[in-house]
């Protein structure tokens, strides 16, 4: 029994850490740190390896290849019940036979604490369910279930705390409030927090910092704000969120800023926001970044004219238009209904503007529909 | 109003069955148990005269041969179990594709007589077997020792038989355990033998009491495996009983034999469910 590990604290390293199965590589060559305190996720659809990484953190899987440290500690091969790490399982995995208050102390009474009571009243009254105690789980809205799953976990004051699809069984409603919920019981309890999940919209609400996977490596990672607005590679720019995708050539430097020659259009955007590497590149600007002109109003910024409305879809908040370019590309725009109406029509002639901040460039050779076609409905099972 | 009708009428040919031959035969017996000889009848005829000493004198009388059949029933249901539980565990949890065939491979002594598979046992714990000669050698029997017509024989030869009846039940119940659960176990601290101890075993409790009653009942009344691998101080109730009927034609004293062990069964079988109960099955 090594004392040591299970007291061990400090920030997560994964150094190297691969997984195969058979001539299946889960999780390629792995290398990150997730400082302690932090809300970390792990984002990405089904099949990117995240449930893998998060299974051999917990001690569920052996790595193939690569160490998990923990502070200076080394729990690469430690066995689960000697890792000072608790899960919050996808399907909750709550025992059935046990009461609601017995499940929590399940994890305190292993570790020989004799007076359980007044730490789980305390958790059960921050998960707000203290009138459970007696209960079984079967009698528990999945809502319950949930939050008793987190309780469970939470109670032990683990140096890390997983969380796999904790909220993949909710509907849409409950699992935002949920959402919002946990970020502050992260808060409150101050432990690190390893979140994966296949929901962009669920990472960027709770996480401080984003990793997403693809194919069992890390493709970029960095905050919601960072990830959304500075894209490293067309798969970030289509997971999270949408983008518009224009190829074009850099055709020039002006100070802090690069020209890009678009279809013939010169347009101008930030040089730290550039990864291309040579002259070939795809512009890349978000929907909710353009805003749509008539061609006799005088625009600011970066123009791209010649467009033609295709398609004007009215969603309440927002109108989406569908944006017809000379080179025969269809731009998304998402204009919010400040004064209520649609002001533009399909067919109507229009000029697209936006800031040059707002622009970023990938390398030219991106395959432009990379995490596109991701269904993130598809969970479950990696 | 036919509606309401319709289930007693599919309930009826069960009804029908079980009352003409459970009911009235229970019935027949509990008439027989308090019977007399006919003063100078011939051997085999009876009439009803209330004497329900019957039951103390046929009890006292055999109540070695009682003693003995709860015994082994005891000794076998341990048995079966402590084989059938790993059995059922990893036919659950550990054989992936070839859960189905092992299943099959359980049930497949079934296509074989019960007779035959018992007098089997005959010959491999014989002498010329190679369990007796393997145990000679490694000095765990003497080599004046055999295992035929021996009390061991007899609950070798229960455990075996009623194995099944134990393994399917506990496999259904083991199978239903979301292997999640054991793994939070795990997460929440619990090793190997704790995360047994503390969690599949309760879970799987149902199978557990379904399994030991299902080998425990009819061991206790069981008196083949006695019959065939056993000797004339291994007699379990059940074959006091089969002399008593068939070849003493003592019929009161069989019905009362049959009466009493079915009492007893019974109270055993209430006390155990009551106490396996309070687990608190899911």
């Amino acid at each position: 029994m090594t004392k040591a590990s299970i007291e061990a604290r400090g920030d997560l390293r994964l150094t190297r850490l691969t997984k195969s199965y058979g001539d299946f590589t889960a999780v390629d060559d792995l290398t990150l740190t997730i400082p302690k305190g932090s809300f970390f996720a792990l984002l990405g659809p089904s099949g990117c390896g995240k449930t893998t990484t998060l299974r051999m953190i917990a001690g569920l899987e052996e790595p193939t290849a690569g160490s998990i440290h923990l502070g200076e500690t080394d729990i690469t091969t430690t066995k689960p019940y000697q890792r000072p790490i608790n899960t919050v399982f996808q399907n909750y995995a709550l025992f059935p036979h046990l009461t609601i208050f017995e499940n929590i102390a399940f994890g305190l009474r292993r570790r020989g604490q004799k007076d359980v009571k007044e730490a789980v009243d305390k958790v059960l009254n921050l998960v707000e369910l203290p009138h459970l105690a007696e209960r079984k789980p079967t009698q528990l809205s999945g809502g319950q279930q949930q939050r008793i799953a987190l309780a469970r976990a939470i109670v032990n004051r683990p140096a890390l705390l997983l969380l796999d699809e904790p909220l993949g069984a909710l509907d849409l409603k409950l699992r935002r409030q949920m959402q919002i919920e946990l970020k502050w019981i992260q808060k409150e309890v101050g432990l690190t927090f390893v979140h994966v999940t296949h929901d962009q919209e669920e990472a960027m609400t709770m996480a401080d910092t984003i990793a997403v996977m693809n194919e069992g490596q890390i493709e970029q990672m960095g905050s919601p704000a960072d990830l959304y607005d500075n894209p490293e590679t067309a798969y970030v720019a289509n997971f999270l969120g949408q983008s518009n995708l224009i190829k074009g050539t850099i055709s020039g430097n002006d100070g802090d800023s690069l020209i890009v020659d678009l279809y013939g259009q010169k347009i101008a955007l930030p040089k730290n926001r550039s990864h291309a590497i040579d002259n070939s590149t795809y512009a890349g600007i978000r929907p909710e970044k353009f805003r749509i002109s008539l061609l006799e109003t005088p625009v600011h910024g970066n123009v791209l004219t010649g467009g033609r409305i295709e398609d004007v879809s009215y969603i309440g908040v927002s109108t989406q238009y569908q944006v017809e370019m000379p080179w025969g590309q269809e731009l998304m725009v998402f204009e919010q209904n400040d004064d209520g109406v649609a002001p533009f029509n399909k067919g109507d002639a229009v000029n697209i503007s936006w800031a040059p901040t707002f622009t970023f460039a990938l390398r030219g050779d991106e395959d432009v529909t990379a995490g596109s076609e991701v269904q993130p409905e598809d969970i479950d099972e990696e | 109003m036919g509606k309401i009708r319709t289930p007693y009428l599919l309930l009826l040919p069960g009804f029908g069955f079980l009352f003409t031959f459970f009911i009235l035969p229970i019935i027949n017996l509990a008439q027989t148990s308090t019977q007399t000889k006919i003063a100078g009848g011939d051997t085999g005829q009876y009439e009803q005269t209330l004497h329900f000493r019957n039951y103390i004198d046929a009890f006292v009388e055999n109540k070695e041969q009682f003693g003995r059949s709860f015994l082994y029933a005891t000794i076998a249901t341990v048995l079966a179990l402590a084989i059938a539980y790993p059995l059922a565990y990893a036919i659950a949890f550990k054989a992936g594709k070839y859960k189905n065939l092992l299943l099959v491979l359980v049930v497949a002594p079934f296509f074989t007589s019960f007779l035959l598979r018992t007098i089997a046992w005959k010959q491999i714990l014989g002498e010329e077997g190679f369990v007796v000669p393997t145990l000679r050698s490694l000095g765990i029997i003497s080599q004046s020792t055999t295992l035929t017509s021996t009390s061991f024989a007899v609950v070798m030869g229960m455990t075996y038989n009623f194995l099944p009846f134990m393994t399917l039940p506990l496999f259904a119940s083991i199978d239903r355990i979301d292997p999640r659960t054991l793994e939070a176990s795990g997460d929440l601290y619990a090793n190997g033998l704790t995360t047994f101890r503390r969690v599949t075993l309760p879970l799987s409790m149902p199978g557990v009491v379904a399994g030991t009653l299902l080998t425990f009942i009819p061991a206790a009344g069981d008196y083949v495996n006695a019959a065939i691998l056993g000797n004339p101080n291994t007699k379990m109730l059940g074959n006091v009983i089969e002399s008593r009927y068939f070849k003493i034609v003592d019929y009161p004293t069989a019905a009362a034999l049959s009466f009493t062990l079915m009492a007893a069964i019974l109270i055993l079988v209430t006390l155990y469910i009551r106490k396996a109960g309070t687990e608190e099955l899911v």
